[in-house]
């Protein structure tokens, strides 16, 4: 009998060891302040960011796949059109097959929904980085926290604006990282935040003129705080084409955690 | 085969927010009633059809209905990587994968339903503006479109004239400098005169890291567009898209037209074409002719102008921006090929005249020293660097091509012939092959005076010619060693012989 209860606790923490998913890899951002790209007059200049975790590359297939093996909810065949369109996980080859290239697996995942990257996150017991979050830890340079000034991670940001999108992503990890150790914020993939589509809605004090305004041909002009700051516009832009269950071969994204 | 997404904006963006708030479905089902569009109302009784798309120079042919109708736009958005020039390469963001964007025609009265595709591999999102639409953003607020999705909207092509289109995507002058514009012809109701030939030629700006020429891939510098420094300025979207087999062509007595755009971002185009004059001018690419006998005309950035005029006599006519450092160093040239009879009344051909060719510049100690100098730290980089100093006669002959293709080419022409009685011939040149120094010496000090070349008499003037020792050596050794002349390699040593005979004299 305490053999068997033995084996039932022994069991049991496998059991648990296989529904707990190791925490990636993150390093520490400090406390800082963000000044958001787009603002209305009653927002603040400057946004205080709260010190907090972000994993130090983003989500890659391999992790996908531990995560939608244990959800399987999350297959491609299984998950709801509401939540992620019909180009979700398109580059694997099944829904719990990665392909055939040896280095799939390292490789960043996309073809992901907002939705589906906010499960990912839940399941690993963290969350999405916030906007702010995100725009302060990638504009930190290779060896400051401001990379503006930075000529060698400025030269490195626009490179990527100016290749096409290879055919096969490369793996992660694999791009110099930055002063707090943190890789490929910049020049592998696009990546989601928790907050992706509030450039348009916190303007609300304007109306939707006001919003319509900052994003399209006004956005080069308008309540915009740094208007040379051609990267984080190309940003914006994007999340803001974006809704929750697009996929696009190129965007994937990391996890953060509240210390 | 895409889906298209009928884009609210604010109901979109609001309904997210509360997604992301407070959870799932109810509020799904909120964002989903609110993104259909209701059609216009008498849609049901036009004709329908779908337009015909052009790459530039090409223009689609006029439309010959006398009625209304619903057309059909489809237009992709691709990110590719295209020459701008010999040697360098370009991502450019493209309306219909080529750059200017396809040309499109429809008839004033048209009811345009248009849909927009950005391609899955593209790294941006992108919408259009197109000027011949009246309504807020020109479009761009309803065709906001992330990769691998597509929008659709509708619009009455309510004023007929020659509009530019362009992305308005932030930030908009990163996207029209990659290459996002185009230009859409509105045709007046009676049509506009018929004419033999029609042609879309569109000047723009292009911002490179690398200066004018620097080989590889080339990315887009965001300080020279801020300042307006472009690298290239160029006629449809790369260096030489309209010189020799590209050129545009046409016979004696037709009449041509040009429709002209200029994408920008920046810079206004003086818009000229060498040895015509426009018969007619449509200013700002409205409908009606302007001006007659119009040199030069202006095209400001997003803006046009439609230009006609009847081919008296045949010839080569340079197309450029007459802002001329930007046509002779930036790339805004091009050609227009015109065959047929020559009418001497008209124009006689060339009457030589005596010629002044001043010396070359007088040597000044401290330059010269900084040259030795120089000359000696390329030297020794030479020597040391095996990679270089082993440089193969092939090498030297693609480098050689490319400056020939920068420097020469105006006058000698891409295959080396020539032009009868005005600019000699190196191809199978026996003047050229006969003495090697000789050939040297017409580089770098110039050549003036009467030469016969296979028999044929010259009396021209070739200006000494500003490159480098190393360009001489690469451009010599090519068009030494090219359409049908056999010789060695030009050496820098033979080079600076030269150099030191002539400041010896």
């Amino acid at each position: 009998m305490r053999l068997l209860s033995t084996i039932a606790t022994l069991l049991g923490a496998i059991a648990t060891l296989q529904a707990e998913p190791a925490r990636p890899a993150s390093a520490r951002i400090p406390d800082g302040c963000y000044r958001p790209l787009f603002r209305s007059e009653s927002e603040a200049r400057q946004i205080p960011v709260k010190a907090f975790a972000l994993a130090v590359c983003p989500v890659t297939n391999a992790d996908y796949l531990e995560f939608v093996r244990a959800n399987p909810r999350w297959q491609r065949s299984q998950v709801k059109r509401l939540f992620a369109d019909e180009g979700y996980l398109q580059h694997w080859a099944g829904d719990l097959d990665l392909g055939p290239a040896p280095d799939a697996g390292q490789r960043p995942v996309v073809f992901v929904s907002w939705f589906a990257a906010k499960a990912y996150s839940v399941w690993v017991d963290g969350r999405l980085p916030n906007t702010a979050e995100w725009e302060y830890a990638g504009a930190a340079g290779f060896t400051t926290a401001d990379g503006s000034k930075d000529s060698e991670f400025i030269r490195a940001i626009n490179e990527w604006y100016s290749k096409p999108s290879p055919d096969r992503l490369p793996a992660v990890s694999r791009s110099k990282p930055n002063v707090y150790g943190i890789h490929d914020l910049h020049g592998l993939v696009w990546e989601w935040t928790s907050d992706f589509n509030s450039a348009m809605v916190t303007g609300d004090a304007r109306g939707d003129t006001g919003i319509e305004r900052q994003l399209f041909c006004g956005a080069g002009s308008f309540n915009a705080t740094d208007r040379a700051n051609f990267p984080a516009f190309l940003r914006f832009g994007f999340r803001s084409s974006l809704k929750a269950a697009y996929t696009v071969h190129n965007l994937g994204f990391r996890c953060a955690w509240d210390l | 085969m895409y889906p298209f997404h009928y884009r609210s904006f604010t109901a979109g963006a609001v309904g997210l927010l509360a997604i992301s708030t407070l959870g799932f479905a109810a509020e799904v089902e909120t964002v989903i009633s609110q993104t259909s569009v209701p059609k216009p109302p008498d849609m049901g009784l036009m004709a329908e059809e779908r337009a015909v798309l052009s790459q530039a120079p090409l223009v689609p042919p006029p439309i010959r209905r006398n009625y209304a109708a619903k057309v059909t736009v489809e237009l992709e958005v691709r990110e590719v990587v295209r020459q701008l020039s010999d040697g360098v390469e370009y991502l450019f963001w493209t309306f219909g994968g080529d750059v200017p964007g396809s040309f499109i025609r429809v008839r004033e009265g048209d009811q345009i339903e248009f849909r927009l595709h950005n391609h899955p591999t593209s790294k941006m999102p992108h919408n259009i503006d197109l000027h011949a639409v009246t309504g807020p953003g020109g479009g761009a607020a309803s065709s906001f479109t992330a990769p691998g999705h597509t929008s659709q909207f509708s619009f009455k092509a309510l004023n007929p004239g020659l509009y530019v289109y362009h992305c308005a995507t932030a930030p908009v002058g990163m996207h029209v400098a990659n290459g996002m514009y185009g230009l859409i012809l509105v045709e007046p109701k009676a049509g506009l005169p018929s004419v033999d030939r029609e042609y879309y030629v569109m000047q723009s700006e292009v911002y490179t890291a690398g200066r004018f020429g620097e080989e590889g891939l080339q990315a887009f510098d965001q300080e020279k567009a801020l300042d307006e420094r472009p690298s290239y300025i160029v006629f449809n979207g790369s260096v030489g898209s309209l010189v020799g087999d590209n050129a545009l062509k046409a016979k004696v007595g037709e009449t041509v037209r040009l429709y002209v755009g200029n994408g920008g971002p920046n810079a206004v185009s003086s818009f000229h074409v060498i040895g015509e004059i426009f018969d007619k001018v449509y200013q700002e690419g409205g409908v009606i002719p302007t001006q007659q006998h119009v040199q030069t005309t202006l095209v400001p950035p997003g803006g046009s102008a439609m230009v006609e005029f009847k081919l008296e006599v045949p010839g080569t006519f340079i197309l450029v921006d007459h802002a001329l450092f930007r046509a002779f160093n930036k790339g805004a040239l091009g050609m227009l090929k015109v065959e047929g009879p020559s009418n001497l009344l008209v124009y006689s051909g060339k009457e030589v005249d005596a010629v002044y060719l001043g010396r070359q510049a007088e040597s000044n100690a401290a330059g010269e020293r900084k040259l030795a100098s120089l000359e000696a730290q390329v030297k020794e980089a030479i020597k040391t660097d095996p990679k270089i100093a082993g440089l193969s006669k092939e090498l030297l002959m693609e480098k050689g091509k490319r400056v020939f293709m920068q420097t020469c080419f105006a006058c000698h022409q891409s295959e080396g012939q020539g032009l009868p009685a005005v600019f000699p011939p190196l191809a199978k040149s026996d003047y050229l092959m006969a003495d090697k120094e000789r050939s040297i010496r017409a580089v770098v000090k110039g050549l003036s005076g009467p030469v016969v070349v296979n028999g044929q008499p010259f009396n021209g003037v070739m200006p000494p010619v500003m490159l480098t020792d190393e360009q001489i050596t690469h451009v010599l050794t090519y068009v030494r060693n090219s359409w049908g002349n056999s010789g060695d390699v030009v050496t820098i040593d033979e080079v600076k012989r030269v150099h030191a005979e002539s400041a010896n004299q």
